[in-house]
């Protein structure tokens, strides 16, 4: 069998009793700073294999820069670093080569004899198997997103980073993307940090959000809430505390959703 | 709210203008036959402009003998060997100005400083130096053809979004893969434009270098039927530069269809 390409899983987890495995992302006092403005502040982080991280933060709060050095788009300039080499970065918008085929695109960059073949898997695994030879320009803003994803995927990355890949879709696709990403990091279990300002995307998918403010973690939660996530009142809780978090005063434990909540069999009045 | 009836003129006129407003082919049908008119009735002797009917008489029996195709073959060969020599500079020059800082610096001034001298000034110092053969009638076209190909690749390569090639570059492309999987299509487009322009001002110069004391080529034609006040002859040369224009585009326009498949404009539904 022609082995395709060498594919580093370079923090897989250990197949053994130890819970403690290599974290896949870590990050010690990491500063970053462009000129006198200081983007990020001796930032500690550590991302577990198989963990789904979401990073909050308002406009500016340094997210997208710790999301680019994360993807060694920016040099680390020697700091305590550890990212694994295995890394696939889904953007905001798809970044499509409009001149390679749908395919194409997603076998980018791979080598080998069979990339088609790979790239065609990873095209069905985001249900686009039928869109294999079309031009990106023919895409609508979710295929083009699931594209990106297949892109991503087919390098079975030990890190997928997100960069607010669901902000331009409408929001029923939204919707269909978060269950679709849900279950591609059940299935790849790579470890995965979604960068997002949607506090309801952060809690309906993560397991840890951490709430980033000028260049500090403000806040982290975890959120031990089963999949799939309704939008019940410890959903609630959580999206309370970390809007208050980012300076955002939701409305009071509201009584109207109660209203809807037929299926307890209580009346509220 | 009132939705507005359109009345239906169309249907109550009984004759209809519009086929005959956008008759385009009328004004220059009205004038060959005033021109034929003119001729036949001795109000154009044949001595300023011979009739259109003599023209195309004059067009068949050159071509007949042999004279027309094998002078327009001379003449292709040089407008081809000079494209060729153009397009070799151009993109070795566009390339080294459009991948790096120092590239431009070293080369950009020299073209725009070129720029500033009208090809055609130079005939006479090509003369001077490669006399009066073949050579500098290919230079000049060469040198003319050079700017519009070198300034457009150039300005494609600049153009090409940086957020693709930031993407690429995340999926593991660099070096010569980047520029062959997203540089140069990214700037194709733009090169196409110059393509365009070089080989208009091609036909351009082609004509100015063949009054080079030509002994062959559609120049040589012209400036022979000068000589015996045939000027037929001069008309049927003028159209097959005209042809000559058309096909350069023509011939642009295929390459744009095949190699632009991909952009939205000329995808297929």
């Amino acid at each position: 069998m022609p082995q395709p390409r060498v594919r580093t899983r370079a923090f897989a987890p250990i197949p053994s009793s130890e819970s403690q495995a290599a974290p896949t992302v870590r990050l010690n006092g990491f500063t970053r700073r462009f000129g006198d403005n200081v983007v990020i502040d001796g930032l500690d982080l550590t991302i577990a294999p198989g963990e789904f991280v979401a990073l909050l933060g308002a406009s500016g709060s340094g997210k997208t820069t710790l999301l680019r050095t994360l993807a060694g788009l920016d040099s680390a300039g020697g700091q305590d670093v550890t990212t694994p080499d295995a890394r696939a970065v889904v953007f905001q918008d798809a970044r499509l080569l409009p001149w390679k085929r749908v395919w194409r695109n997603v076998a980018l960059g791979l080598k080998g004899a069979d990339i088609r073949a790979h790239a065609e898997a990873a095209l069905k695994e985001v249900g686009l198997g039928h869109r294999l030879d079309a031009w990106p320009a023919t895409l609508s803003g979710g295929e083009a997103q699931r594209t990106a994803l297949a892109r991503a995927l087919v390098r079975e990355p030990a890190l997928l980073l997100l960069d607010e890949p669901f902000a331009a879709l409408d929001a029923l696709t939204r919707l269909k993307m978060h269950d679709l990403v849900l279950s591609l990091w059940r299935e790849h279990k790579p470890a995965v940090l979604l960068v997002t300002h949607d506090v309801d995307e952060a809690v309906a998918l993560a397991d840890r959000v951490l709430v980033l403010e000028k260049g500090k973690i403000a806040a982290e939660e975890r959120i031990a809430l089963e999949r799939p996530r309704l939008p019940d009142a410890r959903f609630h809780a959580i999206r309370r505390r970390l809007l208050a978090h980012l300076g955002v005063d939701a409305p009071a434990p509201q009584p109207a959703p109660a209203l809807v909540s037929f299926p307890t069999g209580e009346v509220v009045l | 709210m009132s939705l507005a009836v359109t009345p239906r003129i169309s249907e109550a006129l009984p004759w209809r203008w519009p086929q005959w407003s956008r008759a385009r082919w009328l004004s220059p049908l009205v004038l060959l036959a005033l021109w034929e008119a003119g001729s036949r009735l001795g109000v154009i002797p044949p001595r300023v402009l011979a009739a259109p009917s003599t023209v195309a008489e004059t067009f068949w029996t050159l071509t007949v003998s042999g004279e027309l195709p094998s002078n327009l073959a001379v003449s292709l060969a040089r407008a081809g060997a000079a494209l060729l020599i153009a397009l070799a500079v151009a993109i070795t020059l566009g390339l080294v100005a459009g991948l790096s800082r120092w590239g431009e610096t070293l080369v950009d001034p020299l073209m725009q400083i070129k720029r500033t001298i009208p090809s055609l000034a130079l005939t006479p110092l090509f003369i001077v130096w490669f006399g009066i053969g073949e050579t500098p009638k290919i230079a000049l076209i060469a040198i003319a053809a050079t700017f519009p190909l070198y300034l457009n690749l150039f300005a494609g390569v600049r153009g090409v979004d940086v957020r693709l090639v930031e993407a690429a570059r995340s999926f593991g492309l660099s070096g010569w893969s980047l520029v062959r999987e997203v540089i140069l299509p990214g700037a194709l487009p733009s090169f196409f434009v110059g393509l365009r322009y070089a080989l208009g001002v091609s036909v351009l110069v082609l004509v100015v270098a063949e009054q080079i004391n030509a002994q062959a080529g559609l120049g040589y034609l012209i400036n022979n039927a000068r000589d015996f006040l045939r000027t037929d002859v001069i008309v049927v040369c003028l159209l097959v530069y005209a042809l000559l224009g058309l096909g350069a585009d023509a011939f642009v326009r295929t390459l744009e269809r095949k190699a632009l498949a991909w952009r939205p404009s000329l995808v297929e539904q």
